[in-house]
């Protein structure tokens, strides 16, 4: 429900779907709604630093283009994107030094997809440094505050996504998520993050982290938004040899329906020791919740998800030195001149690479070295296997799965980020899903004493993604927690 | 101590594919740096690679030729180093699971057929090129030839001297040159060799230290080399040093082999499977459709050509060196050419000529068909033997028929009996001396005569009936 201040009606707080209406209808004109957020985005984002790139120039044109009658879905609609998602002509920097002065001659798909519908480019939102982190702290360029409260981090590593939809600086936004960077932050900012089944969504012009298990999302105000950019952004690519040809159904269709009936499995390795008192309560009390909407909750095991951390950060920091070793200071982006190549090399990676990418870089190489190989990478390719039975034996009996997002709430900025395995936990609850490659949304199920928001992770069989927001979306419009916005 | 050299071959065959590996460019040799890339090529950032499944069935196919099994799931790794022609950091090959393994060939030196074990046949990209030539302190990359797709054929350590080394290449060669995966062009290095080379003493189970040796882009510096460095092995052997491990290049220019870079310097590639692109399938229904488009090859058809046509082993074997030149044969012979005699023209006068221009013989300035009614003309007394190949070098010049150049400068052979004796008679009254000499028993004078008629006609006297009417007139 769009807030309302004196009786006139808030632009920037409309999700796609109302801004689609209020456009077709005539009530609202693309150009309003993008000079909206533009207003919005030129009184906030001194504070919270969402975008590394602003396009309001082209953002314009392209709701001036747009028109007002369009039968394309996000004629008009202004969106923001991670900036680790290739936009061609639009500085792409996956908030690396490295980067800097990084412009794609090419289109992702996603974005490509998008266009097709007439979406608005409103900027490029920040991350990690190439989407490895958990809040947004490893951006070379700004720390993204949360808007909830903006002495703590956003999240990570879509966190300027995540913040840009919760502070209303966008309608809606693109993430992607390795190992929780979409569901992680939309659970610290309380807003929808949707992590599709690995292979469901093209990676084509995602810059790649680590490729098994790098996916790109939508981050929303609402589950139904979600579904919305799903529909667009899935299918097969012919650019993407690990994006699945499999059918695409109309994910909105699914939402609405009930959820009567549906087994939820509950497993206990994700109600640990040490997790943040409120959140596990909020979690609970939604678990509640869908069984009053007539779901069945029943208590499952995942027995090896204590693995699942220490197999992710090998086999994803494996796949990261390789994937980063293109950043070499000869074809484009940073180059640090040097006495012989050598050199050159090694001042550039110097210069460019921030200290956790370098951290990353090296584990990896570490871990795929000769000796090491089957010790390390080998061994949590084993573990990533009996992760992926885990789900399968579960799905045998269950229909999706609901846990935590996050075992704590936002922290605060500067609390972790000198203790990177502290850093590395806030994901022990989104991990196993991208090893698994099964989908993952993370939906508002409350706040803490601090008002600070909860999210409810629910987890479903591969490429079932019409379960996931079938159960969102019941969820969501039995509760209020999504309505809620930040006081900025 | 007697010593033998045991050598393994890897050769790295660009494939003849349209297209790059994972990516739409073009494969064309020669053009401007960086004009035939893409994302895809240059490594930008967020690029994906998509399997050119022709290169995957030109590799397969080399397999069936080469008698090698075909695995039903192959995969892709990724090999990580730094270079500036590798512009992702890494080149995408293959480690475990190649798309074929366990093959052979069989060479023959020196009169002894031998059969060379294939470990495997594996597919990978091609990096592009470092340019350091006329660019003053500076160092140039171009990235046309990034994602060429490329071959590589790993032989078991079977090899035991110099020649068997190129006899192996030549014979592999021809091979990929016949099924049409590769141009086999060395020079330009579409076809490259590199070879692990040991020595042990004769008798000896157990390998000797490996050398690497690089840069032998001909078959005469893949012998040359090679032989350099058995004798280098050998002599530190000798002078009682050890082998060290290491990459050596060969240095045509002084003839000997160099140290590159030791074991200690190796790099680490830290193969892992590239998450990018899925395991290749290949199912039966695949490889039967690849074998039923396979080509005779070369060996099949040199035994072919000796049972079919009767020719002796020599003309087989150097006309099915080349598919285009048993093509060409077989053609010939099709439209009416005499096996052997066709054979003997190929090799003799049109080998001669093509080779002087440094033409192919599919550049040939006419066709078989033309050769065989050249032939036919010699069969049926139309021209002389020696006339035939005056003709058949007009017809090189010019690219007409036979029977034209014949009746355009009047080459038709004379056979009136009575219009040469008069001929002969006439060259009989004007050397006595000669006649008085050769009736003396200087036989040798008989080529004289002829030679004495053939000038009066202008090599068109029938040979047979020249020879028949001289032996009636001198000695009859």
């Amino acid at each position: 429900m769009p807030l309302q201040t004196g009786g006139r009606l808030e632009l920037y707080s409309l999700g796609i779907d109302e801004a689609r209406a209020a456009i077709d209808k005539g009530e609202i004109s693309p150009m309003e709604l993008t000079a909206a957020f533009f207003k919005r985005i030129e009184s906030l984002d001194d504070r919270i630093r969402s975008f590394i790139t602003l396009d309001k120039e082209n953002a314009l044109l392209q709701a001036e283009q747009a028109g007002q009658n369009s039968r394309h879905q996000l004629a008009g609609i202004p969106l923001a994107v991670k900036d680790n998602i290739c936009t061609e002509g639009v500085k792409t920097t996956c908030a690396s030094k490295i980067l800097d002065n990084f412009t794609p001659p090419y289109e992702s798909t996603v974005t490509k997809n998008l266009k097709k519908q007439g979406y608005v480019l409103i900027g490029k939102t920040n991350l990690d440094e190439f989407a490895m982190g958990s809040s947004t702290e490893n951006s070379a360029f700004a720390h993204t505050r949360n808007p909830w409260d903006i002495t703590r981090v956003p999240g990570g590593s879509s966190g300027g996504s995540a913040a840009a939809v919760a502070a209303d600086m966008c309608v809606a936004a693109l993430g992607s998520d390795t190992g929780g960077s979409i569901r992680q932050p939309a659970s610290f900012c309380g807003v929808v993050g949707l992590k599709p089944t690995y292979g469901r969504v093209s990676r084509y012009g995602l810059v790649a982290f680590a490729s098994s298990l790098d996916q790109v999302g939508p981050i929303t105000k609402n589950v139904k938004d979600s579904a919305i950019l799903l529909n667009i952004i899935s299918g097969h690519d012919p650019y993407d040899s690990t994006s699945a040809d499999v059918a695409v159904p109309d994910f909105t269709a699914a939402i609405g329906q009930g959820i009567k009936g549906l087994k939820l499995g509950v497993p206990k390795e994700y109600f640990i020791e040490g997790m943040n008192k409120e959140v596990e309560e909020a979690v609970k009390q939604a678990i509640r919740k869908l069984e009053s909407l007539g779901a069945v909750p029943v208590p499952i095991s995942l027995p090896h998800t204590e693995y699942a951390v220490a197999a992710y950060y090998i086999l994803a920091t494996s796949e990261a030195s390789s994937n980063l070793a293109r950043y070499d200071g000869v074809k484009y982006g940073l180059r640090v001149e040097g006495k012989d190549l050598l050199d050159m090399y090694m001042s550039t990676r110097e210069a460019g690479f921030g200290a956790e990418v370098k951290r990353r870089i090296i584990l990896g190489t570490y871990a795929l070295s000769s000796g090491y190989y089957d010790a390390y990478y080998k061994k949590a390719q084993q573990v990533r296997t009996l992760i992926k039975r885990d789900f399968e034996k579960a799905f045998e009996a269950v229909d999706a799965i609901v846990t935590p997002t996050a075992p704590n709430p936002a922290f605060k900025i500067g609390e972790k980020s000198d203790d990177p395995l502290q850093m590395y936990l806030a994901d022990i609850f989104t991990i196993s899903v991208n090893l698994a490659g099964v989908p993952g949304i993370s939906v508002p199920c409350g706040f803490t004493s601090q008002s600070l928001p909860v999210g409810l992770q629910i987890i479903g069989k591969h490429f079932d993604e019409e379960a996931v927001l079938k159960i969102a979306y019941a969820y969501e419009q039995a509760t209020e927690w999504h309505m809620r916005r930040p006081e900025l | 101590m007697q010593y033998e050299a045991v050598i393994g071959l890897e050769i790295h065959a660009q494939l003849l594919t349209e297209s790059k590996i994972f990516c739409g460019c073009s494969t064309k040799f020669g053009s401007g740096p960086n004009t035939q890339t893409c994302p895809v090529c240059i490594g930008m950032p967020g690029v994906l690679p998509v399997m050119n499944r022709k290169a995957v069935e030109y590799v397969i196919r080399t397999g069936l030729a080469v008698n090698c099994g075909i695995s039903p799931l192959s995969r892709f790794a990724r090999k990580n180093y730094f270079y500036p022609d590798l512009p992702k950091g890494y080149q995408i090959s293959q480690y475990e699971l190649p798309l074929c393994e366990q093959g052979f060939v069989d060479i023959t030196v020196n009169g002894e057929t031998r059969r060379i074990g294939l470990t495997r046949i594996h597919l990978e990209e091609d990096a592009g090129k470092n340019i350091h030539e006329g660019t003053g302190n500076q160092s140039f990359v171009d990235l046309n030839r990034a994602g060429t797709p490329l071959m590589e054929i790993v032989s078991e350590p079977d090899i035991r001297s110099p020649q068997e080394a190129a006899e192996f290449v030549k014979k592999l060669r021809t091979i990929v040159r016949y099924i049409g995966v590769c141009d086999g062009n060395m020079e330009q290095g579409s076809l490259r060799c590199d070879a692990n080379v040991s020595v042990r003493p004769v008798g000896q189970k157990e390998l000797g230290t490996k050398t690497e040796i690089k840069n032998m882009n001909s078959f005469r510096f893949i012998e040359k080399a090679l032989d350099y460095e058995i004798r280098r092995q050998m002599k530190v052997f000798n002078e009682g040093g050890r082998i060290v491990q290491e990459t050596r290049l060969w240095d045509p220019n002084r003839g000997v082999t160099e140290s590159m870079r030791s074991k200690e310097e190796a790099h680490d590639y830290r193969y892992f499977p590239d998450p990018d692109l899925m395991p290749i399938e290949v199912d039966n229904a695949w490889i039967e459709q690849i074998k039923s488009q396979l080509v005779e090859l070369p060996d099949a058809r040199r035994q072919r050509f000796i049972s079919q046509y009767a020719l002796p082993d020599h003309d087989a074997e150097l006309l099915t060196a080349e598919r285009v030149t048993a093509d060409w044969f077989e053609q010939a012979v099709k439209s009416g050419g005499e096996p052997k005699a066709v054979s003997n023209w190929m090799m003799g006068e049109l080998m001669r000529l093509l080779n002087e221009e440094n033409k192919q013989i599919d550049e040939c300035g006419f066709r078989p068909e033309q050769l065989a009614g050249l032939l036919k003309l010699v069969d049926n007394g139309t021209i002389s033997g020696k006339i035939a190949k005056t003709v058949f070098e007009e017809m090189y010049k010019t690219g007409k028929d036979a029977e034209a150049i014949v009746k355009e400068k009047g080459l038709v052979q004379m056979s009136d009996e009575t219009g040469i004796e008069a001929i002969v008679d006439e060259v009989l009254k004007n050397s006595p001396q000669e006649v008085e000499r050769f009736r003396a028993g200087d036989a040798k004078l008989m080529g004289f005569f002829v030679g004495q008629i053939m000038k009066l006609t202008k090599g068109k006297a029938n040979p047979k009936i020249v020879n028949e009417l001289l032996r009636k007139k001198l000695l009859g």
